[in-house]
């Protein structure tokens, strides 16, 4: 198997003068992590620096044999949109367009076609078929977590990855976004990323990066 | 899904902002285009009506009341002549064309003129029904005349001393309509032609048959060259008891007096469009700041800062170019409004014309879009989006 992920000698200074820096990481295809830290100890840094929105000061991260940030800055948000998927911690949706639509726009954002057969195909793996033509303020967190991790895979990206995904939910709806991270992850064959301080979920995980 | 649909839907969802945005424009765009469409169209009839007139003589006072009687028939005319002297003038070896007139008559407020062929020949009429004047009291209308007043080839009315009431009948005479004109696009559509002598008939100066009594309103001159200009106005002013007034110079006086009013009226309708286009930043500023987690998602789903420039800068042009299609349209419909009730038919206004200075309102729509979502837009563009998205 190929090495999917590796990050090395990754150390990036914030705009304030503090440093931070992280251990290398290699992932291999299809596996699933877990991301540990308390606040404050650079998770959402190092998930940032994965997804190819921020830049390291120093060091390299490749995915799938690119090195994402030699790309030129449009070739980067094209890799983004088709390679990565990405769950924040609270979904977040264009207010004016509709779940239907939201998924257009990652499918269109990431220059792919559009798919409306993928977009039913995946609502209805996440149990939304009937969400299609909803608008986001129509529906509750839990349905909306359900719809940010059918964004996120929409165009079955290599590398998923969740920032905090279940510590603003319940503990049943918790558990039932997890179970469909998992899932999904395995439907898509993608490998999966899942920071988080929650307690509930660590079990579900046998690979653990540790942040200090 | 493309950036146009994108800003189209953000659009969408705030209505009222959206709304008060276009109407602002629309407002500011509407002015302009009355003022473009009423200038045009005034400044059009006058030209067309004193197109072939050098030159007007008549009785000392305004020059430009004389114009306004002779040529427009809007004013009151400034006094009579003496026909000798007139004829005089009608001779003299500068004048190619004399036309003498002689108003002081009217028939539900259309003017009666009294003249002879030369008018015909002057204007170029031509009659769609019957002839031209020739006996006394034989009248040839104008074709709007004629719709109005449901006057007929053959039918008789009684004219009335004065310019605008209908009160002081001239009973002992009836004018006959002999011909209607086929309609010139210009003044002579809303007049009553007749004969010099019937309008003296009416005023009772039959009796005298020599022309030394008899008195006409004022003469309209065409030029035998152009030399005529330098020499012949002075001549009249200098060598008789009359003035002459030149159209061309009357008009421009004209406009240059209302002028003042319509630059008002213009700096108004920028100041409009100026506030619009804060309104329109102020707008996209604000949205943006609520927007910019929206604008970091799109990113992160592979938007390029391209992408996100363009999709503010079409917000801002999209609200514009609304305003401004909308504002054109609203002022060819108040311009239309106003020629309905407008009662001096001279003039009449007409909303369905459309002319080529229009598209550069469009283009002012543009522009202000541009300027006003250049700032938010790059603004989308330099967004740090790990900054945005860490603060959630």
């Amino acid at each position: 198997m190929s090495k999917m992920i590796s990050i090395k000698s990754i150390a990036h200074n914030y705009s304030g003068g503090s440093k931070i820096s992280f251990d290398d990481w290699k992932i291999e295809n299809g596996e699933k992590w877990l991301l540990l830290g308390n606040s404050g100890s650079g998770k959402t840094t190092l998930l940032h620096i994965l997804s190819g929105i921020l830049k390291p000061s120093l060091g390299q991260v490749e995915i799938s044999q690119t090195a994402i940030y030699e790309l030129s800055a449009k070739k980067l948000d094209q890799f983004r949109g088709r390679n990565i998927g990405i769950v924040f911690q609270r979904p977040h949706f264009i207010k004016s367009l509709t779940i239907a639509e939201n998924l257009i726009l990652a499918q269109s954002f990431a220059q792919l076609p559009k798919n409306l057969q993928r977009i039913d195909e995946v609502l209805a793996s996440l149990n939304l078929t009937d969400k299609k033509n909803s608008y986001p303020n129509e529906l509750s967190q839990g349905q909306l977590q359900r719809v940010s991790i059918a964004r996120a895979v929409i165009n079955k990206p290599l590398l998923l990855i969740a920032d905090e995904p279940t510590s603003s939910l319940d503990d049943q709806n918790a558990s039932a976004v997890l179970k469909l991270l998992l899932e999904q992850t395995d439907l898509n064959k993608a490998t999966l990323i899942v920071a988080t301080h929650d307690k509930r979920i660590k079990d579900a995980f046998t690979n653990i990066y540790q942040l200090t | 899904m493309s950036p146009l649909k994108i800003s189209w839907k953000s659009l969408a969802s705030k209505p009222l902002s959206s709304a008060l945005n276009v109407l602002l424009i629309s407002f500011g765009t509407g002015i302009l285009t009355i003022l473009l469409l009423a200038s045009t169209q005034i400044e059009e009839k006058l030209n067309n009506n004193s197109k072939d007139i050098d030159l007007v003589v008549g009785a000392k006072g305004s020059p430009l009341q004389l114009i306004l009687s002779s040529i427009y028939y809007i004013d009151f005319p400034t006094g009579n002549i003496p026909l000798k002297e007139a004829n005089e003038l009608m001779h003299n070896p500068f004048v190619k064309r004399a036309v003498p007139l002689s108003l002081g008559d009217n028939y539900n407020g259309i003017r009666i003129v009294g003249t002879d062929s030369n008018y015909i020949s002057l204007y170029g009429l031509k009659t769609q029904s019957g002839k031209f004047w020739n006996a006394d009291l034989e009248a040839t209308i104008g074709t709007n005349v004629a719709k109005e007043q449901n006057l007929k080839v053959g039918d008789t009315f009684f004219g009335a001393h004065g310019l605008t009431e209908n009160k002081d009948l001239h009973k002992e005479h009836a004018y006959k309509v002999v011909g209607i004109l086929a309609p010139q696009g210009n003044v002579t559509d809303n007049l009553i032609l007749t004969s010099l002598t019937s309008v003296w008939k009416m005023h009772g100066d039959e009796a005298h048959d020599e022309p030394e009594g008899k008195e006409i309103t004022s003469l309209l001159i065409q030029y035998r060259s152009p030399m005529s200009v330098a020499m012949f106005p002075r001549m009249v002013n200098q060598m008789t008891s009359l003035q002459s007034a030149s159209p061309a110079m009357e008009s421009t006086r004209l406009f240059s007096l209302i002028g003042v009013g319509v630059d008002t009226l213009q700096w108004f309708a920028v100041l409009i469009m100026f506030i619009a286009a804060i309104s329109v930043f102020v707008n996209l500023y604000n949205s943006l700041k609520e927007r910019s987690y929206d604008l970091a998602i799109m990113r992160t789903l592979g938007a390029s800062k391209t992408k996100l420039f363009l999709i503010v800068i079409l917000e801002g042009v999209l609200l514009t170019l609304l305003g401004t299609f909308l504002g054109i349209i609203l002022g060819h419909l108040a311009i239309e409004l106003i020629g309905n009730y407008q009662e001096s038919s001279q003039a009449k206004l007409s909303g369905f014309v459309f002319i080529a200075n229009e598209i550069y309102l469009l283009f002012a729509g543009l522009a202000i879009g541009i300027f006003a979502s250049i700032i938010p837009a790059i603004q989308a563009y330099k967004a740090n989006i790990s900054e945005i998205l860490a603060k959630n």
